[in-house]
Parts: structure tokens; C-alpha cells; sequence
């Protein structure tokens, strides 16, 4: 063990179901111990002994690889014991109820979950029914906090500070767990938040969450300090939700062009998986103010941040 | 091309719906323009060179807006074609059709929107303005490019004479079509309810023996659209009303502020369901011609400006589908021809004044559509008719213009009718 992380910042809840309840000093707290853990991931001794003894297991009904693949990454660097269940390798694929795959868990004594389930609501559903903690890893179109965090941490690197930035969030806002996070933990964190989408991809009463609402690029991303794009899943590009690809392309897929419109620094984020083409563009997604990379690499420091401060809070611990 | 004289409308009762003008006066055009429009100008004030045409006892009105044709390009150009239409168009006082989408292929991309528009450049001598399918391939079931299409030139978007059933599927494209500012226009019939009927439910049908279409299949479709545009503050046309019910449900609508516009054809405002007389497929139209009752529940509502559009409904069908059994033959009507004529029946009889009338031919679809005709404001392009309001003449189908030939009109005696159709300045019909 070279280094330990100075923070001694200790999540004082038992589960992480959302940024929904964080207050801006927890928020503050994850970001900071996040921030040790970059560095840590930079050298070539990673492996950290905190959650000696733990067992972690990462439970995903839908599938996912970058967020299970990071989970498994931050576990094992911390020292845990990891363990991948998915749906397609599992008794959830046979009419099993959750509940009921939550009590058989329960009987192994894991001490944290890591859930990610294709409906809003399920990991809370979960988390109520088992004694070790929980971290929602994305439940349905509803949250998905480690990836606003992770978010938070690549603008506030990039950037300095959150506060008074303008965050424009940019596609199919309505089915997205990642825009929701990012609304809730921009708005504690004192951003302004303004969200641009055609009116299908935009839940009714959006407006109320605390974003501007904008329907066109142009005066969507006047003045903007980030551009973060959302993935369009392909089931709704062909006249559901938006008529075609090449329609969606033109009026909201971020191109130079549009890129212009923002501030010359701003950063573009995306959550990924990206369609390229779809929406966003390739010279953009690779361009010099594309920060898509870094944020996959924020994701195991904040995981690890997650994991390492609700652990801290563990019974035992 | 050579541009056009000047030409001076001397002496005339000019109609401008667009400012409540109604004055004896003269219009001036040049260079496509429509120069002035006042008391007096006289051969006097004239550049040198105008044509100056007296038109005493003669009305001079924007050229007309026919909101709803169905021209059978691409596709059936055997029943019609931008040619043929435009002509029929010219002698009817008609400036700019307005086309439906269901053509074969449908208008439902960008790329045919374009093949529309430089087709009718090239061979109509009236204005083409495209409707774009709402629906791809007008099946009801996902929208369409309503962005690109309107960037392409679609003036609004409809699936034509088929309904959207699914209601999600049309809250959707109500939603969508917002964010580009664009007009939805939809043909209120549940398919459902009307089943296989093909006339108007009620005794006539019943004495005839054929199956009824109830007014309730457009009004229940109707008050679900106006359920879906207060949920998605939409705008909205109803393409074609034709019963006293569905105007209620209109009236509430508009009490309610909400964007919405309504068509009736000439048909539903001058015949009812008894014209079909001895099963003569000529009038069999969809929706079907309804009650007399209804018919002048029509006329009120458009005396109201309930009714904001009076359209041709133009459709024309030939002989091969119409000259069948009612039951089985094809629904439609042409009527470009002699929409303004038969809408002045309405005018002689007292039932609705005649700049009510050419409001509704006019001005009001091109507002709606945001057309730059419909006024004889200064500087506005000059699409331009002369009517003659009282003279008397016979509708000879073998004069008619069109392809085809099935007029409801058929050796009807009509009052009135346009002697001169000026487009863009150019005179493009004169009757002789």
C-alpha cells in the first residue's frame, strides 16, 4: 500500500439510491475523496485494503458494461471480494420476483449490492428488503447517481468549481436516469441546468425540476459552459418519439455547428454508449473539447469514492 | 419569359378580405406586384404602357386558396395531373392549389416534396403548395420528417383522407409538430364507426338500402383531437367538417383558446345527402354529404367564422371508378373548377355575403398556411380574379378542364363566374 486517502469523508447513509437527499457538502465530500482516488488510479500500485474482507456483488438486470466493468474495477481496487450476477446468467431469468432474489442474497451476507434494473423504483425496492447497502447503479428512467458524480467531478477538474455554470443537457431527456441525476446534483450544487430536446423526448412538467427548457439548438446552447449529450436509444429514432436518424441528426445532434453556438471552452460530455451520427457527431465526440474519455475515467475514482465512504459507515466498519 | 404588362382594373368592386376593404375602385399591378388598390387612380396615373381593363359591374378578389385537391401526381396521372389541375385551377378562379399527400408514392419525404414542387413549376400555371403526409406512407403508425419536409416546402401535414387512430400516435405528432411551428390537418372519420357505410346514416340511407356513416364517427374524432390539442397545445385543422354536432365541439374549442381552424367543402355547404337522388356516385364524397340540417348549420357557422376554410375537396376519379354500383364505387368529387361558382349559389340565395365567402377562399387558408396570397394588400404578389357575380351558364362537363369529369354539378345552372385569373401579374385565364 503506497497511499491511503487523506479525505476521511464518511457518507452517513446507509444506501446510495440517488443524489436525490445529498446535500451539496456530501456532494462536495464524494467529489473530493473521488478526486484522491484519480490520483491513486495513476499509479501503478492501485490496490487500496478498505474493503478488505467486504463482498460486493454487482447485480445487473440490464445489461451494461461500462458501469459493471467500473464497479467490479473500484471493488477490487479497494480490496473487496467482487462478484458479477446478470440477467442472463441468473435465476432472474426464471420468473423469479425480485423480492425473492433479494432474500436469497440476503442469506449470503453480501455487504454491499450493486443494482442496476430496468424499472424506477426497483433498487429501492431492494435496498428495503436487505440488510447490506445499496448502490443504485441506474433503475430504470430514474436515477443514476454515480454517473452524475462522476460528471460532476470531470466539470469540476476541467473547470473548477460547478457553481454558476451553465450545464445544457441535450437529447432524449425523458427516458434518461443520467439527465435526472444530473439535474438534481447540478441544481444542489448552485449550476443552472437547461435542457434542449424535441417536446416528445421531454417529460411533461420537466420545467419544474429546476432547468430551463429550450427546443432548439441554437438558443439551446447560447452561452453554454457544458454540453452534455444523451444517448437516443434506437427503438425511438424511427417515428415514435422522432421521425428518422437523419431528421434527429440535423436539428439535435451536436456538429461543429452547433458546437458553436456554445461558449469557445465549452466542454461536450456524453455518458456513452455514443451513436455516433445519431446524436453527436465524430468530430465533434473526439474533438478538443470533448472531455468523453475523461469521464469514463472519473467513473472508477468516483466509484471507488462511493464505495469506499458508504463503507466507512458500515456497521463494523 | 417576356414579363407582363401593367395591367389597371378600372372601375370595379374591389373585395379584399385581408383589411375589410369592400370599395368601387381600380387595382393596379405590375411587375407580378400588386401596386395599389384605391378610388380613382385612373388611366391617368398609370405607367406607360398598362393594359387598362374595365371591369364596371365586375368584382376583382385575391386569387383563390384551395386548401384541399387531391392531384394524382406522382402516381395517378391518369386521373389528374399538376398540368390538368392548374388549368381547371386558372378557370375557376383558384391562384394556388393545395395538394394532398395521397399519391403513389405518398408525399412523405423530402426528396417527393421536392419532385412536387419542381414538377408544378414546370407544368402548372397556378401555385402548388404541397401537404406532407403526417404519417410514413400514411399507414398511421410513425410520423414523419416533419421538420425536413417543412424545410422542403410542406405547408402542413396530414395524412390526407385517412384518419389517425391511434391517439397516441397523433398526441405525439401534435407535440413534435410544435417545435417546428408546423399545422397539423386531419380528416375527422373513426374508420371504425363508419365501417362500411357510404352515405349519410338516417332515413334516406335507410329508403335507399345502403349503409349509413352516423355524424357521431367525425365527431367523436373531433373531440378526441381537441382533447389531444389541449394536451399538447398543438395547431390544429380539421380538414373537413360536415355536421351541426362536430361544430359544437369546434365552437368549444376555440372558447377555450385553443389553435384551431376548420375546413367545409363547397359540397357540404351546397348539397345534402337528398341530391343523391337515384344513387348517383357523382356525390358520393367522403365524409358524405349530410342533412339539410346540417348543411345550413354550415353556412351559419361559416357566416360565424367557425368555419375559417371553404375547400374543393377536389377529387377526381374516373370512369372506371365511378360508374359502378354506389356501394362500390369511389368516393370524390372534382370541384376546382367550380368551387366559386357554386359557393356564389350561396351568396344569391342570402345565405352568406360575398366577402364572407371570399374570405374563406382566400385569406383565411393562406393565413393559416402562412401563404404570402389572400390580399390585395400593396406589394403583395398579384394573384388576382375578376368575377362577374350575375351571369348565368350551364356546367357542361365536356368543358371542364379537368381529366375527369365527375362534377356533382354536373348540367347544374350556376350564376357567376370568374372572367379573369391573373397570376404573379400574368393573365392565365380570360372567359370569352
Amino acid at each position: 500500500m503506497t497511499s491511503t486517502p487523506k479525505s476521511s469523508f464518511v457518507l452517513s447513509h446507509r444506501h446510495l439510491l440517488g443524489i436525490e437527499g445529498l446535500s451539496a457538502a456530501e456532494i462536495t465530500g464524494l467529489l473530493d475523496l473521488g478526486e484522491e482516488f484519480v490520483a491513486l488510479n495513476r499509479q501503478i500500485d492501485k490496490k487500496q485494503a478498505s474493503l478488505r474482507g467486504r463482498t460486493q456483488v454487482n447485480m445487473f438486470f440490464e445489461n451494461s458494461t461500462r458501469t459493471q466493468a467500473s464497479f467490479e474495477l473500484a471493488g477490487k481496487r479497494l480490496g473487496a471480494d467482487v462478484m458479477n450476477m446478470s440477467a442472463s446468467s441468473s435465476s432472474m431469468n426464471k420468473g423469479e420476483t425480485l423480492i425473492d432474489t433479494a432474500m436469497t442474497l440476503n442469506a449470503m451476507h453480501p455487504d454491499i449490492l450493486v443494482v442496476r434494473h430496468h424499472s424506477s423504483g426497483a433498487v429501492e425496492l431492494l435496498a428495503s428488503k436487505l440488510d447490506c447497502s445499496v448502490i443504485n447503479a441506474g433503475d430504470g428512467t430514474h436515477e443514476h447517481p454515480t454517473q452524475a458524480l462522476l460528471d460532476a467531478l470531470t466539470i469540476r477538474r476541467n473547470k473548477g468549481r460547478i457553481e454558476g455554470l451553465l450545464v445544457v443537457i441535450c437529447g432524449d431527456i425523458l427516458h434518461s436516469r443520467v439527465a435526472r441525476s444530473n439535474i438534481i446534483l447540478l441544481n444542489a450544487m448552485g449550476a443552472r441546468v437547461r435542457v434542449v430536446a424535441p417536446s416528445t423526448l421531454l417529460p411533461p412538467g420537466i420545467e419544474r425540476m429546476g432547468v430551463e427548457v429550450a427546443r432548439d439548438m441554437r438558443e439551446g446552447l447560447a452561452g453554454a459552459d457544458i454540453v452534455m449529450m444523451l444517448r437516443l436509444q434506437r427503438e425511438r429514432m424511427n417515428g415514435s418519439f422522432v421521425p428518422s436518424v437523419s431528421e434527429y441528426f440535423n436539428y439535435w445532434g451536436l456538429d461543429e455547428k452547433k458546437l458553436a453556438y456554445a461558449k469557445k471552452d465549452a466542454l461536450v460530455m456524453h455518458p456513452g454508449p455514443m451513436n455516433r451520427g445519431v446524436e453527436i457527431d465524430s468530430i465533434v465526440a473526439d474533438g478538443a473539447q470533448s472531455v468523453i474519455r475523461e469521464q469514463v475515467e472519473m467513473g472508477v475514482a468516483i466509484r471507488m469514492a462511493v464505495l469506499e465512504a458508504l463503507s466507512r459507515n458500515l456497521p463494523n466498519a | 419569359m417576356r414579363e407582363a404588362r401593367p395591367v389597371l382594373l378600372a372601375n370595379a368592386r374591389i373585395i379584399d378580405p385581408s383589411r375589410d376593404l369592400d370599395i368601387v375602385g381600380d387595382l393596379l399591378i405590375a411587375d407580378g406586384i400588386i401596386r395599389e388598390a384605391k378610388k380613382g387612380i385612373g388611366a391617368a396615373g398609370v405607367p406607360e404602357g398598362t393594359e387598362v381593363v374595365d371591369c364596371r359591374d365586375k368584382v376583382i378578389a385575391p386569387g383563390l386558396v384551395d386548401m384541399r385537391a387531391f392531384i394524382g401526381e406522382p402516381g395517378a396521372t391518369y386521373r389528374e395531373t399538376f398540368a390538368s389541375a392548374s388549368q381547371a385551377a386558372a378557370a375557376g378562379g383558384v391562384t394556388t392549389i393545395v395538394c394532398q399527400p395521397d399519391t403513389s408514392p405518398a408525399i412523405d419525404d423530402p426528396a417527393t416534396v421536392d419532385f412536387v414542387l419542381r414538377r408544378a413549376r414546370d407544368t402548372a400555371i397556378v401555385h402548388v403548395a404541397p401537404m406532407a403526409a403526417l404519417t410514413k406512407g400514411l399507414e398511421g403508425h410513425e410520423m414523419t420528417e416533419i421538420g425536413l419536409l417543412k424545410a422542403a416546402g410542406a405547408v402542413a401535414f396530414t395524412d390526407g383522407a385517412r384518419s389517425v387512430t391511434n391517439a397516441q400516435v397523433m398526441r405525439r405528432a401534435l407535440t413534435y409538430a410544435r417545435d417546428f411551428d408546423a399545422l397539423i390537418v386531419h380528416h375527422t372519420e373513426d374508420p371504425d364507426l363508419n365501417g362500411d357505410g357510404v352515405m349519410n346514416e338516417g332515413e334516406f340511407a335507410a329508403r335507399l338500402g345502403l349503409l349509413g356513416i352516423p355524424s357521431a364517427a367525425e365527431t367523436i374524432m373531433l373531440e378526441r383531437d381537441m382533447r389531444l390539442v389541449a394536451l399538447t397545445k398543438g395547431r390544429y385543422h380539421a380538414a373537413s367538417i360536415t355536421c351541426a354536432q362536430s361544430l359544437a365541439v369546434l365552437r368549444q374549442a376555440r372558447e377555450a383558446g385553443l389553435d384551431v381552424s376548420a375546413s367545409a367543402s363547397i359540397n357540404h355547404l351546397t348539397l345534402n345527402e337528398n341530391d343523391i337522388g337515384s344513387y348517383r356516385t357523382f356525390l358520393k364524397v367522403t365524409p358524405p354529404l349530410r342533412t339539410e340540417d346540417d348543411r345550413k348549420a354550415l353556412f351559419a357557422a361559416l357566416n360565424e367564422g367557425l368555419i375559417d376554410v371553404v375547400m374543393s375537396d377536389h377529387n377526381p376519379q374516373d370512369v372506371e371508378t365511378k360508374r359502378l354500383p354506389f356501394a362500390e364505387a369511389a368516393a370524390g368529387a372534382i370541384g376546382l373548377e367550380t368551387m366559386l361558382s357554386a359557393g356564389l349559389r350561396l351568396v344569391h340565395s342570402g345565405d352568406v355575403t360575398l366577402p364572407v365567402l371570399l374570405r374563406a377562399m382566400s385569406t383565411r387558408p393562406a393565413e393559416r398556411l402562412g401563404l404570402p396570397g389572400g390580399t390585395l394588400r400593396a406589394g403583395a404578389p398579384a394573384d388576382v380574379i375578376v368575377i362577374d357575380t350575375d351571369v348565368p351558364w350551364i356546367v357542361d362537363p365536356n368543358e371542364l378542364k379537368s381529366k375527369c369529369k365527375n362534377t356533382p354539378f354536373d348540367e347544374a345552372r350556376m350564376t357567376g363566374r370568374v372572367v379573369r385569373t391573373i397570376v404573379a401579374g400574368r393573365t392565365i385565364y380570360e372567359s370569352l
